[in-house]
């Protein structure tokens, strides 16, 4: 369970993330919706601590982030693709990480053959493609068997298969009682893999709903999505 | 929840990573690089072709010979400043930090964890570099100047100190790498500090050019005894007393990680 009250980021002038409550429940796929700079990732990195919030709070299962014991067994987050060095192989950038949460090296290589990397795990990392980075990354995220997930734009870079596979994978996860939140600008995806949706445009939720009362009103979800962002672009136009 | 039962149960989901856990990712960080060890491997390699140069060259036995065999200590400090720079700024650089202060949101923690491994490493390859190159120089001295020896007086401390030295311009570079946060601007900064403001203040004001860190290094750690002239004259500076330049700079790195660690915890990641 994810709980955000009253977040709000501010970036010099710019309001990136302006007041922002919303609950993730566990045993669902919750998608994450919103237009380029909408402040998805900045969201996502004030649940993770990564950002300190101007005023309200983040919480995971009641706890602030910075108060998890063992913060990669209790969330596993994607936030960006190529995020290690470059000369590391994949195997020892999950070690490394493994080790500071106590996560033995058994773990490692389950997390490489979840993710299709066994072949590929003595590699440096930095040769890999877009799709392979992506998996190392969902590696990352599940080394500590996490009860949350949170993946900023997962299925970026991933071919067909690989799509198909995070589907699978995110909807196996929900169904074992995990909470797993998941942003993409990628409608179509969403309607397939969320049960559930956030959608925030200028920081702000627009919407809060089960997939099919949201695109229930509308065609689809993404008509649905465009008419609630279109709101939140005229407003960026008055403000300007 | 099946899977994480299997995984991580009740009883090991209790407790809370410690800074053990957090030292042996930052080891597992650092060894795992080649960089690292090419770097390491350069700086030893370095500082004894340096004293075995110095040693062909010299002519007569006059003069501090501990300090000519580690001539190669200076210019060589550059190499483990520059490593304890990209320590941090590397993580920076790919995005790695956003991973590793998620894996470790104590910041403090993680920044003292790199300080440890790579204070140990950097001061392991220090002393190997100080030690080869202290037996590499006595070795290249001609057969009627005597090489010096560890047992005379002040020539093991002088040892010493030139491989602790190595260590503490590393800590120094980490330090600068958490405040800046940048590879080039953090590198610009270590250099302009150790190197290049030594020249200026020597020049403008000798009475605290002893206690510029390349001056500590040359003047107080790696000599046998500190070379001073009379205090009245305005070009020969003052320099510290090895013990006291060995505070001094453990000071400077001190100062220094310690503002980095008030950033890194205060700044967005």
């Amino acid at each position: 369970m994810i709980e955000a009250r009253g977040l709000t980021k501010r970036f010099g002038s710019r309001l990136a993330v302006d007041a922002l409550s919303f609950d993730v429940r566990p045993g669902r796929v919750t998608g994450f919706l919103g237009p380029n700079g909408s402040g998805k990732s900045t969201t996502m990195r004030l649940i993770l601590g990564l950002d300190h919030p101007d005023a309200g709070h983040a919480a995971i299962g009641g706890r602030r982030y910075r108060d998890l014991g063992w913060p990669l067994r209790e969330v596993g987050a994607l936030l960006e693709a190529r995020a290690w060095h470059p000369g590391r192989t994949a195997r020892s950038h999950l070690a490394a990480l493994a080790a500071s949460n106590g996560i033995g090296r058994r773990r490692v290589d389950e997390v490489l053959g979840m993710a299709g990397l066994a072949g590929v795990a003595g590699q440096r990392a930095g040769k890999f493609s877009l799709g392979m980075a992506q998996r190392l990354g969902i590696a990352a995220a599940l080394l500590g068997d996490p009860p949350v997930l949170l993946l900023d734009e997962p299925v970026n870079g991933l071919d067909p298969a690989g799509i198909h596979w995070i589907r699978d994978l995110l909807r196996t996860m929900a169904a074992q009682g995990r909470t797993v939140f998941v942003s993409s600008h990628l409608i179509s995806e969403m309607a397939l893999m969320a049960e559930h949706v956030v959608v925030i445009g200028q920081g702000r939720l627009l919407a809060h709903a089960p997939v099919a009362d949201l695109a229930g009103g509308a065609p689809s979800l993404e008509d649905a999505f465009l008419r609630l962002t279109g709101t939140s672009t005229e407003y960026r136009a008055e403000g300007a | 929840m099946t899977m994480a039962a299997t995984h991580a149960g009740p009883g090991e989901r209790a407790g809370h990573y410690r800074y053990r856990h957090v030292a042996r990712t930052e080891w597992v960080k650092l060894r795992s690089l080649r960089s690292t060890w090419w770097t390491l491997g350069i700086t030893v390699c370095g500082a004894t072709a340096m004293a075995v140069v110095i040693g062909l060259n010299t002519r007569n036995a006059g003069g501090d010979l501990t300090n000519n065999a580690l001539a190669g200590v200076v210019p060589g400090l550059l190499l483990t400043g520059v490593l304890g720079v990209l320590m941090m700024t590397g993580e920076y650089t790919s995005g790695m930090i956003r991973a590793t202060l998620a894996a470790v949101p104590r910041r403090g923690l993680v920044l003292a964890a790199k300080a440890a491994v790579f204070g140990i490493v950097a001061l392991a390859a220090g002393e190997a570099a100080a030690f080869i190159s202290f037996v590499a120089g006595g070795a290249a001295l001609r057969h009627d100047i005597a090489a010096p020896a560890l047992t005379q007086p002040g020539v093991l401390r002088s040892v010493l100190l030139a491989g602790a030295s190595f260590s503490l311009v590393g800590l120094l570079g980490l330090g600068l790498g958490a405040i800046v946060r940048h590879t080039a601007a953090a590198i610009a900064v270590l250099v302009g500090g150790v190197y290049l403001a030594a020249q200026f203040v020597g020049a403008m004001a000798a009475g605290v050019a002893g206690y510029m860190p390349v001056l500590i290094i040359a003047n107080s750690l790696t000599t046998t005894k500190p070379e001073n002239c009379s205090p009245r004259s305005a070009l020969c500076p003052h320099f510290l007393s090895p013990w006291a330049g060995l505070g001094m700079l453990c000071l400077y790195a001190a100062v220094v990680l310690g503002i980095g660690a008030w950033l890194l915890a205060r700044r967005d990641a």
